[in-house]
């Protein structure tokens, strides 16, 4: 069965696609840290890290839509904050909530601009160059390896359930659910096991070694240089104004 | 012929008390292609995770049960074991567990602390042996079930082991996979254990067949005489 990936557009080829990973993960993160810090009275500074992430997004190639409709997913959980805010604060938690709203948009729509433009895999290797744990970066890495693998498997077996329940209705499918859950959970254990035993079957002692062919280039040293004083302007206005 | 590979009475117990094998003994010469087939259920995988030690089993009198080049398998060779007996396994989608092809086929060459010019290079001869050169990027689950295969073998291949061994190469594959995947394997020299179904492939590849029912050895010999067997292939369950 096919499913969009993870990483769709991460493929093409632009000035931000071949920049270094470890680049666009620090500066993705800095960015993140910069919003949430960023006061409420300094939300003008939030149009600029929109322009900001408009230049990075129309350099890298990917489509506008794909990356408005990507990053979307968040504003569900957004406006949920917005409505806790104006119910006690009224008119200025509107204000509160909006501001929230936006910050947590833009973040993610740094996040989705950062896992179009960066393979999942040179993602990962950038993780394991910045010295992030490497069980954490192993659990990514198996995560993106076999997620489509089990919504397959969970795709087929609720296949398998439809052909043979006829007039379903919601309480129905929910206990199936139920089962599937179950049954997929179980399943993934002893492919767990069986993945584990062709690790043994290829050495595997432990210890998981690597080799990273990753090289910084002046375009990164440009590109950071760059966002860095776009960031370090962010900060300065956020001080300004609080 | 040197012998590179005994087996003798082994026996094996899953944990939940299911007994899995019981006294299988064999033997296989260099260069020698072996075909074990025999019912779902007969032990096949078992007794081929035994082959390089991810499994241990036992033989009655207590001595060790299999060997490989003269070697007994056992926690303190294991390393060496592994690098002589490749095994590729049923599902590619067990076998290839990393981000993309190139990780998959260099984990065993690192795992061999070979340095990364010798594993790139590795990497490199083993994905042209089994004819998929350009797919380092790739991911394994962009790539079509034939595919995925051949790139598991590869990274066995990577490995530079001497025996081979194959569960169920066939299974999944559509016909044209099939057949190059025999075209595959006919090309390389390695000795060859290929546990089956497909009797019709073993044919093809094997030079001695060894037919496995209820974890006993029922017959080996030389394939044309197991596989034309008729009452033996009735009694495992292998013909109607």
């Amino acid at each position: 069965m096919k499913h969009s990936f993870i990483d769709k557009y991460s493929d093409i080829d632009s000035p931000i696609h071949r920049l270094d990973p470890r680049t666009k993960l620090v500066l993705g993160l800095a960015l993140i840290l910069t919003l949430v810090e960023m006061p409420q009275r300094a939300w003008p500074a939030l149009g600029i890290a929109l322009g900001l992430l408009l230049v990075v997004a129309l350099l890298s190639r990917v489509p506008i839509p794909y990356l408005l409709s990507r990053s979307a997913a968040v504003i569900p959980f957004a406006f949920l904050v917005t409505f806790f805010r104006v119910i006690p604060q009224g008119k200025e938690g509107l204000v509160a909530g909006a501001v929230i709203g936006a910050k947590a948009w833009l973040s993610a729509l740094a996040l989705v601009l950062l896992s179009a433009t960066t393979p999942f895999p040179l993602l990962l290797k950038g993780m394991e160059k910045l010295k992030m744990p490497q069980v954490l970066v192993l659990i990514l890495s198996f995560m993106y390896r076999y997620i489509f693998v089990l919504l397959d498997e969970a795709m087929r077996m609720e296949r398998a359930w439809a052909s043979r329940e006829a007039g379903r209705n919601w309480w129905a499918s929910f206990k199936a659910m139920a089962g599937v859950a179950g049954v997929l959970f179980i399943r993934s254990y002893e492919r767990a096991e069986r993945v584990y035993q062709a690790m043994l079957a290829r050495g595997f002692e432990g210890e998981v070694r690597t080799l990273n062919p990753l090289r910084f280039s002046t375009a990164d040293l440009a590109f950071g240089l760059a966002s860095a004083l776009s960031l370090g302007v962010l900060w300065i206005i956020a001080a300004f104004w609080r | 012929m040197a012998k590179i590979l005994e087996v003798r009475d082994l026996h094996y117990r899953y944990p939940d008390g299911i007994e899995a094998l019981k006294g299988v003994s064999f033997e296989v010469e260099e260069g020698e292609n072996l075909g074990i087939i025999g019912p779902n259920g007969a032990g096949k995988s078992t007794l081929l995770l035994h082959l390089n030690g991810i499994l241990m089993g036992y033989s009655s009198n207590g001595s060790d049960a299999v060997w490989v080049k003269g070697k007994p398998v056992r926690k303190e060779t294991l390393r060496e074991i592994r690098r002589l007996v490749g095994l590729v396994f049923q599902d590619p989608n067990d076998q290839l567990f990393s981000p993309t092809v190139f990780e998959d086929v260099a984990f065993g060459p690192l795992n061999l602390g070979l340095n990364p010019d010798e594993v790139k290079e590795r990497v490199k001869e083993a994905l042209k042996a089994v004819g998929m050169e350009g797919y380092e990027s790739r991911s394994p689950h962009h790539l079509s079930f034939g595919e995925k295969k051949r790139v598991a073998i590869a990274t066995v291949l990577a490995m530079a082991p001497e025996i081979l061994v194959l569960d169920e190469p066939t299974a999944n594959l559509d016909p044209v996979g099939r057949w190059e995947l025999m075209e595959l394997l006919r090309s390389l020299p390695h000795t060859k254990i290929i546990a089956s179904h497909d009797l019709d492939f073993v044919e093809k590849i094997c030079d001695k067949v060894m037919v496995l029912n209820s974890g006993k050895v029922l017959a080996i010999g030389p394939a044309e005489e197991v596989l034309s067997d008729r009452d033996l292939l009735v009694k495992a369950r292998l013909a109607p």
